[in-house]
């Protein structure tokens, strides 16, 4: 197969977009891609503070990486989750981040949540009896609200994440099985900044796991290529297994499944905005926006743990 | 006569003369979820797998 571009032996093929591209030209068409959909959804300028959630993935290092390379004022942000499970996951996931920034002479900021808070997530996740044994859900419930803290403290414009186009599509998928309403007028590359909620933005929700996979290994970027010890077996990673199977059959689906999804919506599929946004308000505690009556989630689960 | 394909912990065996797409599809590894790398080259699904060759695969999906 050869490259579509230059006609050289192509690295990389992408049926969706019925492209194949050598290695130069696909590691300058992947930060296009993401420039493109920069503009498109509005997401951040050149002249904006950025702070990227860096996990020490393939995604979230490869993101970095683009916004460099495309020139905008991009630092990270890493939690330090305390997942060890005799394999140091969290702390190798660290020093693959603090290399990167200190290679490119990058800012990176380090959470700590055994510091900040008294106790690593697996074990906030037992206190709180939270998540049927994996601390799955208290882990995403605190990375959100960490790195939206994180960057309302430290003055960010807007806070970026790696979630890719599998990354969505798998979410989007269990959304609609499940038809959770809320969460679909919710989804999207980009979650407007309201009093006491960061900007969010997903710059690569356009790009294939694949993509982003291959991207990284040609950059020569080190990250950390062993799964979460508690990502074993999830939903969400079975949720990509099917609709890989789908893709495979007919190229293109998963993008299809999720720029129709955004489509529809826009054009008036999913109603009533104004009245979900309506329902929430700042937490008394922590200032962040929350859907409860009371306390946010966050802060419950602290208040719990502390007892 | 034999090509070693390898992906994480695991080592498979294909006959040489077949394409990488072929050898996936014997292995029942779906071509979607992984990156296959050779002398740490990329390759594709079209590429002719000869006799000693060892091709590494990357599996790309990741999260929880």
């Amino acid at each position: 197969m050869k490259c579509r571009i230059c006609g050289r032996k192509a690295a990389v093929n992408m049926r969706q977009h019925k492209l194949a591209l050598c290695r130069d030209d696909f590691l300058e068409w992947v930060p296009q891609q993401v420039e493109r959909f920069i503009q498109k959804y509005k997401m951040f300028t050149r002249e904006e503070r950025v702070l990227v959630a860096v996990s020490g993935g393939k995604d979230s290092l490869g993101l970095w990486d683009i916004l460099i390379r495309l020139g905008y004022r991009a630092d990270g942000v890493y939690i330090g989750l305390g997942i060890d499970e005799g394999i140091a996951y969290s702390g190798k996931s660290q020093e693959l981040c603090e290399k990167f920034s200190s290679n490119h002479g990058l800012t990176l900021h380090v959470v700590d949540i055994r510091k900040e808070y008294g106790h690593p997530v697996p074990v906030m996740s037992e206190l709180s009896r939270r998540g049927k044994g994996k601390p799955c859900a208290v882990c995403g419930l605190v990375k959100r609200h960490v790195m939206n803290r994180a960057a309302r403290e430290m003055g960010y414009d807007v806070l970026v994440t790696g979630h890719n186009l599998d990354d969505e599509a798998a979410v989007l998928f269990a959304n609609t099985l499940h038809w959770e309403g809320e969460y679909l007028l919710r989804q999207g590359p980009l979650l407007p900044g309201r009093e006491g909620l960061v900007r969010k933005v997903k710059p690569l929700c356009r790009i294939y796991e694949k993509e982003m996979a291959a991207y990284t290994l040609l950059r020569d970027i080190d990250y950390i290529y062993e799964e979460c010890p508690f990502a074993a077996g999830s939903t969400t990673t079975y949720y990509k297994e099917l609709l890989n199977k789908l893709e495979n059959d007919h190229p293109g689906s998963k993008m299809t499944f999720y720029v129709k999804f955004l489509k529809s919506r826009q054009s008036g599929l999913f109603v009533e905005k104004e009245k979900i946004q309506q329902s929430l308000h700042p937490c008394p505690n922590c200032g962040q926006l929350t859907s409860t009556d009371d306390l946010c989630s966050f802060c419950r689960m602290i208040d719990k743990i502390s007892q | 006569m034999s090509v070693k394909i390898i992906m994480r912990d695991k080592e498979y065996e294909v006959r040489p003369g077949m394409n990488l797409m072929s050898a996936l599809k014997k292995l029942d590894i779906l071509p979607e979820a992984v990156i296959a790398t050779r002398d740490g080259d990329l390759i594709l699904e079209d590429e002719i797998l000869k006799d000693g060759q060892v091709i590494k695969l990357v599996s790309v999906i990741s999260g929880g």
